[in-house]
C-alpha cells in the first residue's frame, strides 16, 4: 500500500505540473481558439532561465544559494510572459481567425526556439542584434516617397532580407575571432540543476509513509498558482475583461473592452504559467532543448479531456492523467495486488510500461468523447456550434 | 499555349522518368545514383502531401497524424520483404527476421501471418491505414470534432501510434525499426542500384494515378461538398447534408495514399522505425502542402519535392540551421503567402506583384472604385 501511495503522490506531482502547463493553453485556447504548439518550448524556455538563475546564485551561496530558487520562479515567469507578448504581438495577431494557420505558425516558432537554445553563442546573439537594428534602420529611414510607393511592402521584406544578410555575415566572422563568440551557451546536451538543500530530502511522514520535499513542493505550488489564476480572472479587473472576452469577443469588443490587449495580457499569463511549469520540471529531471515535446501531448489530452475555459475541468483531467500514467505505467499495481487474476494481470501487464500507459490514456479519451464530445465540463451558452 | 501548359507536367515526368536514371548512370552533371535514390524518396513523398491536400486544403480539416498511415504503409511492406527473404543478413537461425532472435521470439505473432503473401501485403499497404483512418475518423467525425480539437486528437492518437510501436520490441522490434535493405524483392536486392531505379520508375508511375484519383474526387459534387464542408460547414449541414460520410471517405483516401508514400518511401529508404511517426514528420508533411499551394493538386507534388531538396541541400551545408530555415519557412508561408509557390502564381499573387512595380496592369474586381481616384485618396487616409 505504501507503494501505491507513494506512486500516487508521484502522479500527483506530474499532474501538477501538467496542470500549470494546461492552463495557460486552456486560457488562452479559451480565449482566442489558438492552440499555441510553442507552448512546450515556453516550458522549455522557463527551465533554461532555471538554470541560469542558478548558475548566476551559484558563486554567491550559503543563503542566497538556497534562495534561489523562488527568484527562479519569478525569473522564469517574467520572461516566458515576455516572449508570450512579443510573440502574440508579432505573429498570432495577425492570424487572428485562423486557427490552424496558428498552430502551423507556432510550430514555426517551436522548431527556431529548440535550435536557438542549442545553438545560441554570443556571435549568434551579436548577429540577430545586428539584424534587428539593421532592418528598423533601413526602414526607418527609408525616403516617404518609397515608403508610400505601390510596391512598398516588397521593397520592405527585401530590406529586411538583406539585414537578415549581412546579419549572417556578422555570425560568421564573430564567431571565427575566437571560442569566446563561438562557443554555445547551452549546447544540444542535457543539463542539471540541483535543488536547494530544503527541497532536497523528506519533509516529514504520514503514517510511516514519507513525504519527498520536491513533490510536495510542487504540488502545493501549482494549487497556489492555480488559486492565484482564479482569484485573478474572478475578481481583478482584467481578469473580469479576459472572462468577458472569452464568452462574447464583439460584444466586448462594442461595450469599450480594449480585445487587444486582453489578448496580450492572456497570451503573457498562459506563457508564464508554462514559464513556472518548466521552472517546476527542473526538480524532476534534467533540463535538455526537446523538453518541452515530452509534455506538451499530455497538456492537449488534458486540454481534451477537461474542456475548454474551465478550470475545474482542467484540473480534474491532468490529475487523473498524471495518476493514470504513474500508477499504472510503474506497473505497481502488480506490486500491490500480486494475487489478482491471471487474465486481468496479463492485460495490466501489457500496460505496464511508461509508453503503454499514454496508450492506454488515449484510449480512455476517445472512448470518453464518444459520451461527452465536448470535455467533462462542457461551456454553457447559447451560440449555435452546429 | 494551352496545349503546352497541359503537356508541361507530361513531359516533367517523362524526363524524370527516362532521362534521370541515365544521367545516373553515367553520372552525368554530377547527378548521381545517390541524388536519384534521393528524387525517388521525394516524389513518394508526393502522395502523402496529395492526402494531406485532400483533408486540409479541400475538406479544411487539419491533420497531425498523417504519420501514423505513413508507417503503416511502411510496416506492410518492410514486414513482408523481410519474411519473404532467406538470406544470412536478414533472416536468423530460427527462419524468422533476425531482430527476433534478439528478444527470444521464436513464434511468429499472429498479425505477421498474412504478410507472407505479396498481393496481400501490397494490397494490406494501402487497406491497413484506409481502414484504421476510417475507423478513427468515424469516431472523431461522428462527435463533430473539428478544427483545432481534430488537429490535436490526430496528433495525440499520433503520439499514441508511436509509444505502442516503440515500446513493442517483440513484435515490430521497436525503436529499431525495421530494415529492408538487405531484403530482397524481384530478385534483386532491395539496397542495390538496380532496385532503387525500379522503385524510383514505379513511384513515378504511381504519381499520375494518385493525381488522377484526386483530380476526380475534387472535382464533381463530391468536391464540391468538400469544399463547402471547409468554406461552410453550418449551412451545408442546414441545407440537409450530413458532412459525416464525406469526411470520413476523403480521411479514409488520405490515409490510403499516405499508406502507398510510406512503402514506397521505406524501400528507398531501406528502413521503418517510429521516427517516422514522430510529431514533426506529420507537421511537415502539411507544410509541404502549405508551400506548394493547397487547394490546388500540383502544388502539393511540388511543395513535397521542393522542401525536401532544399532540405538536404541545407543540411549537408549546414546542418544546425535546418531548423532554422524549418520553423522560418512555416512562418513565412503562413502569414505571407497562405496560397503557397503554385497557388501565388496562378491565384494572382505573381500579377499583383508585378502590378505593384508597375511592369503589368493592375486588375480589379470592381474598376469604378479602384480606379476612382477620390475613392483611393479615402482609402489611404484610413
Amino acid at each position: 500500500m505504501d507503494l501505491i501511495f507513494s506512486q500516487l503522490l508521484d502522479g500527483l506531482s506530474i499532474g501538477a505540473v501538467l496542470l500549470l502547463a494546461a492552463t495557460g493553453l486552456a486560457i488562452v485556447f479559451g480565449l482566442m481558439g489558438v492552440i499555441n504548439l510553442a507552448h512546450g518550448e515556453f516550458m522549455m524556455i522557463g527551465a533554461y532561465v532555471t538554470f541560469v538563475v542558478q548558475n548566476i546564485f551559484r558563486p554567491l551561496g550559503g543563503f542566497a544559494f538556497e534562495a534561489y530558487y523562488i527568484i527562479a520562479l519569478f525569473a522564469s515567469f517574467i520572461v516566458t510572459a515576455i516572449f508570450g507578448v512579443v510573440l502574440e504581438k508579432t505573429l498570432i495577431r495577425r492570424l487572428y481567425g485562423r486557427p490552424l494557420e496558428t498552430l502551423l505558425a507556432t510550430w514555426g516558432i517551436s522548431l527556431i526556439l529548440i535550435q536557438f537554445v542549442r545553438s545560441v553563442s554570443l556571435a549568434m546573439v551579436i548577429g540577430i542584434a545586428v539584424t534587428a537594428l539593421l532592418g528598423w534602420v533601413l526602414n526607418k529611414f527609408l525616403p516617404l516617397p518609397l515608403k508610400q510607393a505601390s510596391f512598398a511592402s516588397y521593397l520592405k521584406g527585401s530590406l529586411w532580407t538583406v539585414a537578415g544578410i549581412i546579419g549572417l555575415i556578422a555570425i560568421s566572422t564573430t564567431a571565427s575571432i575566437g571560442r569566446f563568440f563561438s562557443n554555445p551557451w547551452f549546447g544540444p546536451r542535457n543539463l542539471d540543476v540541483t535543488p536547494p538543500k530544503w527541497l532536497q530530502g523528506t519533509w516529514g511522514s504520514i503514517a510511516g509513509i514519507e513525504l519527498p520535499g520536491i513533490r510536495i513542493f510542487i504540488i502545493i505550488l501549482s494549487a497556489l498558482l492555480i488559486a492565484a489564476v482564479v482569484w485573478f480572472l474572478t475578481k481583478s479587473v482584467w481578469g473580469v475583461r479576459i472572462r468577458a472576452v472569452t464568452q462574447n469577443r464583439e460584444m466586448s469588443n462594442c461595450l469599450g473592452i480594449p480585445t487587444d490587449s486582453v489578448d496580450s495580457i492572456t497570451f503573457g499569463i498562459g506563457s508564464g504559467l508554462a514559464g513556472v511549469a518548466g521552472c517546476a520540471i527542473t526538480l524532476l529531471g534534467s533540463v535538455g532543448p526537446n523538453l518541452g515535446g515530452a509534455y506538451i501531448v499530455s497538456c492537449f489530452m488534458v486540454i481534451v479531456l477537461g474542456g475548454v475555459g474551465n478550470l475545474l475541468g482542467t484540473i480534474i483531467a491532468s490529475m487523473m492523467l498524471g495518476i493514470i500514467q504513474s500508477i499504472i505505467g510503474s506497473g505497481s499495481l502488480l506490486i500491490a495486488f500480486p494475487d489478482m487474476p491471471n487474465s486481468i494481470r496479463s492485460v495490466v501487464e501489457f500496460f505496464a510500461t511508461t509508453s503503454m500507459s499514454y496508450v492506454l490514456v488515449f484510449i480512455f479519451i476517445i472512448a470518453f468523447l464518444q459520451f461527452k464530445p465536448t470535455g467533462m465540463f462542457p461551456q454553457k451558452g447559447r451560440s449555435v456550434e452546429a | 499555349m494551352k496545349l503546352f501548359k497541359r503537356l508541361v507536367p507530361w513531359i516533367l515526368l517523362a524526363f524524370a522518368f527516362f532521362i534521370l536514371p541515365a544521367m545516373a548512370n553515367s553520372e552525368l552533371f554530377g547527378f548521381s545514383q545517390f541524388r536519384l535514390n534521393l528524387f525517388g524518396r521525394y516524389f513518394s513523398l508526393a502522395f502523402v502531401a496529395l492526402g494531406v491536400d485532400l483533408i486540409w486544403g479541400y475538406t479544411g480539416l487539419l491533420s497531425l497524424g498523417q504519420g501514423i498511415f505513413f508507417s503503416l504503409g511502411g510496416y506492410a511492406i518492410a514486414m513482408h520483404l523481410l519474411l519473404v527473404t532467406k538470406n544470412d543478413f536478414t533472416t536468423g537461425a530460427n527462419g524468422l527476421p533476425k531482430f527476433f532472435e534478439n528478444y527470444g521470439v521464436d513464434n511468429l505473432p499472429f498479425f505477421w501471418e498474412p504478410f507472407w503473401s505479396f498481393p496481400v501485403s501490397i494490397i494490406a499497404v494501402f487497406i491497413v491505414p484506409s481502414v484504421i483512418a476510417g475507423f478513427v475518423g468515424y469516431l472523431i467525425f461522428r462527435n463533430r470534432i473539428k478544427g483545432v480539437y481534430f488537429s490535436i486528437i490526430t496528433q495525440a492518437s499520433l503520439m499514441v501510434f508511436y509509444h505502442f510501436f516503440n515500446g513493442q520490441q517483440k513484435l515490430v522490434n521497436g525503436t529499431n525499426g525495421l530494415k529492408t535493405s538487405t531484403t530482397e524483392i524481384f530478385g534483386l536486392v532491395a539496397g542495390s542500384d538496380e532496385a532503387q531505379i525500379l522503385f524510383f520508375r514505379i513511384t513515378l508511375i504511381l504519381l499520375p494515378f494518385a493525381y488522377l484519383l484526386c483530380k476526380y474526387l475534387t472535382s464533381g459534387r463530391f468536391g464540391d461538398s468538400l469544399v463547402a464542408i471547409r468554406d461552410d460547414e453550418p449551412r451545408l449541414r442546414f441545407s440537409g447534408f450530413n458532412p459525416t460520410p464525406f469526411k470520413v471517405i476523403v480521411f479514409v483516401v488520405a490515409g490510403g495514399l499516405a499508406g502507398i508514400s510510406g512503402a514506397l518511401y521505406t524501400v528507398q529508404s531501406g528502413i521503418v522505425s517510429p521516427q517516422f511517426m514522430s510529431i514533426s514528420m506529420s507537421i511537415e508533411m502539411v507544410i509541404w502542402v502549405a508551400v506548394g499551394g493547397r487547394g490546388t493538386l500540383v502544388g502539393p507534388i511540388i511543395g513535397a519535392v521542393l522542401v525536401n531538396y532544399l532540405r538536404s541541400l541545407v543540411s549537408e551545408a549546414l546542418p544546425e540551421a535546418w531548423l532554422f530555415v524549418q520553423g522560418a519557412l512555416f512562418v513565412f508561408v503562413v502569414v505571407l503567402m497562405p496560397d503557397g509557390i503554385y497557388g501565388w502564381f496562378t491565384k494572382g499573387g505573381f500579377t499583383s506583384m508585378l502590378a505593384a512595380f508597375g511592369i503589368a496592369k493592375k486588375t480589379a474586381t470592381y474598376p469604378k472604385l479602384d480606379f476612382d481616384e477620390s475613392v483611393q485618396e479615402e482609402s489611404f487616409k484610413v
